[in-house]
């Protein structure tokens, strides 16, 4: 059901998501996205260049945090502007269990023409992996 | 040795066109795990008054990344690769990506800095359909840490 400007007010909380995140689901990601980085997917070089394990890709990051925003608005198309700041790697262990990030989200700002602010607050065991995390959303 | 800021303004020519395909959106969608039937039904993507499925809003990234190779395979400017990180990301755009469009991408440096012995560089990616129609405009910041030991104990030190 699609959210209507005037249902909305600064603070409005949007529904806050958990996505896991496991070694297979990152080499599902270097393929569609074309980043191997061995970084993400072979712990023997990720320790080798001083990370503590498998790090996830940022950009995944960045598409698992949107969704709070896409599965609100319903249509993705309604985005009209997104960034993030990558300010802490989301660390993933090789077992069943993973990682997960933590996503929740609320709206900043109103905008002119029907559109909002909306801020995302994202963490991964604890720590906030993105930092300046928003998206400029057109409302109807 | 700091990147040289005379860059700043360099234009590269627009890669070829990139045909977006249907079969490449569901698998993207799939990798995030994003069950939105606006990325793989047609139907769907029409009642939201998208012509065609739409690709997800981070799509844009695997075109305008691979065309910043030129920036980052730039002799000239000469950039260490190995010590590059992701630093942001934003997008802006005009209307979602979609099947069957043939984008080029063009890249523009919009900015180099130093700071504390990083080399921060901001990349600008405009994804332009053959029509001319502007889709979106990337803009990727990559730092460079700094080769030497001691600028290393300073970028540490913020």
């Amino acid at each position: 059901m699609a959210v209507s400007f005037d249902e909305v007010a600064v603070g409005t909380e949007l529904p806050a998501q958990s996505f896991p995140v496991s070694r297979a689901t990152l080499v599902r990601y270097a393929g569609a996205s074309g980043d191997f980085n061995p970084i993400h997917w072979n712990e023997k070089f990720a320790v080798g260049v001083g990370l503590p394990d498998v790090i996830a890709h940022g950009m995944f990051t960045m598409a698992e945090a949107v969704r709070v925003v896409t599965d609100w608005t319903g249509d993705p198309g309604a985005v009209v502007e997104y960034g993030v700041r990558f300010t802490r790697p989301v660390v993933v262990p090789n077992d069943e269990a993973g990682a997960v990030i933590e996503v929740s989200g609320k709206v900043a700002k109103l905008l002119d023409g029907r559109r909002v602010q909306v801020d995302l607050l994202v963490t991964s065991a604890g720590q906030k992996v993105l930092g300046m995390s928003r998206a400029v959303v057109q409302l109807g | 040795m700091a990147l040289d800021p005379s860059f700043i303004g360099r234009t590269y020519p627009p890669t070829e066109p990139y045909e977006v395909g249907r079969e490449k959106i569901r698998e993207f969608a799939v990798a995030v795990g994003d069950p939105n039937p606006a990325y793989t039904e047609r139907e769907a993507a029409k009642a939201l008054g998208h012509p065609d499925v739409i690709a997800p809003p981070t799509f844009p990234f695997v075109l305008t990344y691979a065309a910043a190779a030129q920036v980052v395979e730039d002799p000239e400017l000469g950039l260490d690769f190995s010590r590059v990180v992701h630093g942001d990301q934003k997008f802006a755009y005009t209307r979602p990506l979609r099947a069957g469009d043939r984008v080029r991408v063009e890249i523009a440096i919009d900015n180099i800095k130093s700071l504390a012995g990083n080399d921060v560089l901001t990349v600008r990616g405009e994804v332009v359909e053959e029509s001319g129609e502007h889709v979106v405009t990337s803009i990727m910041t990559l730092v460079a840490r700094a080769a030497d030991e001691q600028a290393d104990e300073k970028a540490g030190e913020q």
